[in-house]
């Protein structure tokens, strides 16, 4: 791919404990373009890690070493604290999993979308209100006008998430982190959200990482998936040839769900093999 | 008697505040779960599923309506009795676990709390039981991993050796592989000791996995209560099932 | 067993016994504690005023309360006056190591009975609610509204001048700070779901409260009392200053700088050091109670 956005060589995030160092990610590759894609795993795997040390999230005692971590010409890695700002949600913007811990409960929705965007951007705080309106509406919020007078505590959490999802896409980044984003969604409201997501960053060609647990979910969602299991990538393929994955991890991940239509007597039970711990981490670089 | 309920609710209301902030969680909720069965409660959150489950359990005081557990009609308060026979696994194993508590002294306390002897050997077989092993006796809840504590609660609902086990959501904190191994120990357990479950559950997957009948619930209200055959065939009368359906077998495709 | 397997065997990841669990969990805030430098210099300095008082009689040069009008405001380092010597010729020195052991008292009286007091009835309003909640909380916003020093003074003069009865009255004034951290906390743990676990278990209220509330209230509350014993010391001396606590001739160092007050222009160090004693052990109880809290809050908590 020509354009790509960031490129991640060799990615190390490790923390120094009291009985030893204990590492989170450990070495892995890979690189993305304007394209949809899925890092999968368990919890521990280092997925979420990956996500935060792109942004440079990991705090002290916690270590990020790389031997290349690049947004385009940007080098993250020997990126200033102010270089780091002002690439954070101007350029790459990240979703958490639950939106009441990532809204500010003491401010409007609407306060904190004009708020988000006057940030980065010089820009008046009625055209600032009118991007908001039409950032709402883009996410299917019906009644935009009420809803930026709203406090957090009074949005469900389905709207909440879309609330967040239009804020960060606010100041058009090119990447966006989404990590477990709708996890602490119902399952049809699990849809909602990934469809508004999945459309937006199609139309704006930007960069989608998508961290979650649910390989399901991902193949649906994405069109490329990284499986990581120990801080390290197992195995990556095309979402489309998921069905082709060869790793017994994959394979175990794909048949621990329980599934309504086929249903079996006992569910396939992971039997983790020390070998997948030790051997290399596969690229994901393209 | 020849098959009796383990569980008869009939008209349950639940509701939480009062005057004009009383709002019901729960409404005119009827339903029964026979001995040995297992029962699910479907919905979304906020559908009152939960709140069932408090009620029976007597963690919820306002409720109205009449419910009979293990042949016991309930009243306001829950015997010593009815812990013995009736015991809850919470939704989230990081919460459910006392933070300066270790493995042995949650186990040990449930079995002197129902007076029970020989605590010693009991602990070990009870760990053994859900597939913990002797090593895990002396842990403190952060040495363990999210599955390892489902288990440790497991245990501690299994320690007065009860008749029936209430499931609040026993795996959806968990990861999937985790969850597997989770859901085989209930089945296994189940099995073994003839338990009768109810669980509550948003995965509708799960469900169909564990239980044979359930309840599709919204906003309080139970729907319509159907097999688990007929869930997965389709056979079900109530759009509001059918929506469900239709979102759990989008997602997991 | 070599010092290397002793540690591995605290730092285990799998205890084999009872007793090793509880080491270990002890060894572990131990050596979180250790990594605090100004908290260990805190502990350190603690330890030197322990040991001053327990050894006093070893450590002092003269009898603290032996009058020599003669030898009275010796500077000091004179005539074998190490701290000099106060305006009846009593040796400075000694009377700050005697001086040591009742700060310490009042310390250990108090730090028993405010918080216990405070434990009991923060987590009893907390737990039960309702109407006991409301009774209970009024009390204390009653004792809360009067200033400490004020309140502690009239229960010293109802009661009588004395030590014992000032370490009473800084207790009275004490536990209400306590009873609302400790319902605060209550409240955040009653709806838990391994309060509800144990519930289901069959477990009483008393049970409830004194097994598994009081252990996850107590790391807080310790916390709290060691950040105010700054303040009892200071309220102590306080006391001692206006008369009202220990009394003459007692080696009290509130009552040491009340003396020490008509000479301080002249005579420094008669007021002075008593006062860079107080100082001292106010110090190391804040650096030992910031360390404590890293230590020990479960909120900031490892994992």
């Amino acid at each position: 791919m020509t354009d790509r956005l960031l490129d991640v060589e060799n990615l190390r995030v490790s923390f120094d404990t009291r009985t030893g160092t204990i590492e989170a990610v450990r070495g892995i590759s890979f690189t993305l373009g304007r394209e949809r894609l899925g890092i999968v795993g368990e919890s521990g795997s280092g997925k979420s890690m990956t996500g935060r040390a792109v942004l440079k999230l990991i705090r002290p005692p916690g270590r990020v070493e790389a031997d290349r971590l690049a947004f385009g010409d940007t080098d993250i890695l020997h990126a200033s604290d102010r270089e780091m700002r002002a690439l954070r949600g101007r350029h790459i913007s990240m979703v958490m999993q639950d939106p009441k811990f990532s809204l500010n409960p003491v401010m409007t929705v609407g306060a904190q979308m004009v708020e988000a965007l006057r940030v980065h951007e010089r820009i008046s705080g009625a055209k600032a209100q009118a991007r908001a309106l039409e950032m709402l509406e883009e996410v299917a919020i019906r009644e935009p006008e009420r809803v930026l007078r709203l406090y957090p505590h009074e949005v469900s959490g389905g709207m909440g998430q879309r609330i967040m999802i239009a804020m960060m896409l606010l100041p058009q980044p090119e990447v966006l982190i989404a990590d477990e984003p709708t996890s602490a969604l119902d399952v049809s409201v699990q849809l909602q959200v990934l469809d508004i997501m999945d459309k937006l960053v199609r139309d704006r060609g930007m960069g989608l990482m998508f961290i979650s647990h649910d390989l399901n979910l991902v193949a649906k969602f994405c069109d490329r998936i990284i499986i990581m299991y120990a801080g390290r990538i197992v195995e990556t393929c095309k979402a489309s040839e998921l069905h082709k994955a060869q790793h017994p991890y994959t394979l175990g991940l794909l048949n621990a769900v329980p599934d309504l239509e086929h249903p079996r007597e006992r569910l396939d039970v992971l039997v983790r093999d020390p070998a997948w711990r030790a051997a290399p981490s596969v690229s994901a670089r393209q | 008697m020849t098959v009796s309920n383990a569980i008869e609710v009939r008209d349950l209301t639940v509701w939480f505040g009062s005057g004009t902030e009383r709002s019901d969680a729960v409404k005119r909720a009827t339903f029964s779960v026979a001995e040995g069965g297992s029962f699910g409660l479907v919905g979304e959150s906020g559908s009152g599923k939960s709140t069932i489950l408090r009620a029976i359990a007597g963690l919820v005081p306002t409720w109205s309506g009449e419910m009979t557990v293990a042949g016991e009609p309930l009243g306001r308060k829950r015997s010593p009795a009815f812990y013995k026979k009736v015991q809850m696994v919470f939704q989230d194993p990081y919460g459910s676990l006392h933070p300066r508590q270790t493995v042995d002294r949650v186990l040990s306390e449930a079995m002197q709390l129902h007076g029970l002897t020989d605590i010693d050997r009991r602990i070990a077989r009870l760990l053994e039981d859900v597939g913990l092993g002797t090593g895990f006796r002396f842990r403190y809840p952060h040495q363990l991993s999210g599955g390892q504590r489902q288990r440790v609660a497991i245990a501690r609902a299994l320690a007065p050796e009860p008749k029936i086990l209430l499931l609040d959501e026993p795996t959806s904190a968990l990861d999937v592989s985790v969850q597997a191994e989770i859901l085989n120990l209930l089945a296994d357990l189940r099995r073994e000791r003839a338990l009768t479950y109810v669980m509550v559950s948003h995965d509708l997957g799960v469900v169909g996995h564990l239980c044979e009948r359930a309840a599709v619930m919204q906003q309080g209200e139970i729907v319509e209560v159907v097999t688990v055959e007929s869930l997965r065939t389709g056979a079900v009368t109530q759009d509001y099932t059918r929506h469900l359906l239709a979102s759990a077998i989008a997602s997991a495709r | 067993m070599s010092e290397q397997t002793l540690r591995q065997w605290l730092l285990s990841d799998e205890p084999t016994s009872r007793r090793q669990a509880r080491l270990s969990a002890w060894y572990q805030g131990w050596l979180a504690f250790r990594s605090n430098t100004l908290a260990m210099l805190g502990l350190l300095i603690l330890v030197f005023l322990i040991l001053c008082a327990l050894f006093a009689p070893l450590l002092a040069t003269h009898d603290p309360f032996t009058q020599d009008l003669a030898m009275r405001l010796q500077p000091p380092g004179e005539s074998g006056y190490l701290l000099g010597s106060d305006s009846l010729g009593r040796d400075i020195y000694s009377r700050l190591l005697y001086g040591a052991r009742i700060s310490l008292y009042i310390v250990l009286l108090v730090a028993m009975v405010a918080p216990l007091l405070g434990l009991v009835i923060g987590t009893v309003a907390g737990y039960a609610g309702g109407w006991l909640d409301v009774v209970l909380m009024r009390i204390t916003d009653i004792f809360l509204a009067f200033p400490r020093l004020i309140l502690a003074l009239a229960f010293v003069a109802a009661l009588g001048a004395g030590i014992e009865n000032a370490v009473l009255a800084i207790s009275l004034t004490a536990w209400p700070p306590y009873a609302r951290i400790a319902r605060a906390e209550t409240l955040t743990y009653r709806n838990a779901e391994f309060i509800h676990a144990i519930k289901l278990q069959g477990a009483g209220p008393i049970r409830i409260i004194t097994r598994h509330i009081w252990p996850l209230c107590l790391s807080s509350l310790v916390i709290r009392v060691t950040l105010d014993m700054a303040g009892i010391i200071l309220t102590a001396a306080g006391l001692g200053f206006l008369g009202l606590g220990a009394q003459p001739p007692s080696p009290e160092w509130g009552a040491m700088i009340s003396e020490g007050r008509k000479y301080i222009l002249d005579h420094w160090w008669v007021a002075t050091i008593p006062g860079l004693a107080i100082f001292a052990i106010s110090l190391a109880f804040n650096l030992l109670g910031d360390g404590l809290r890293d230590v020990m809050d479960p909120k900031g908590g490892t994992q």
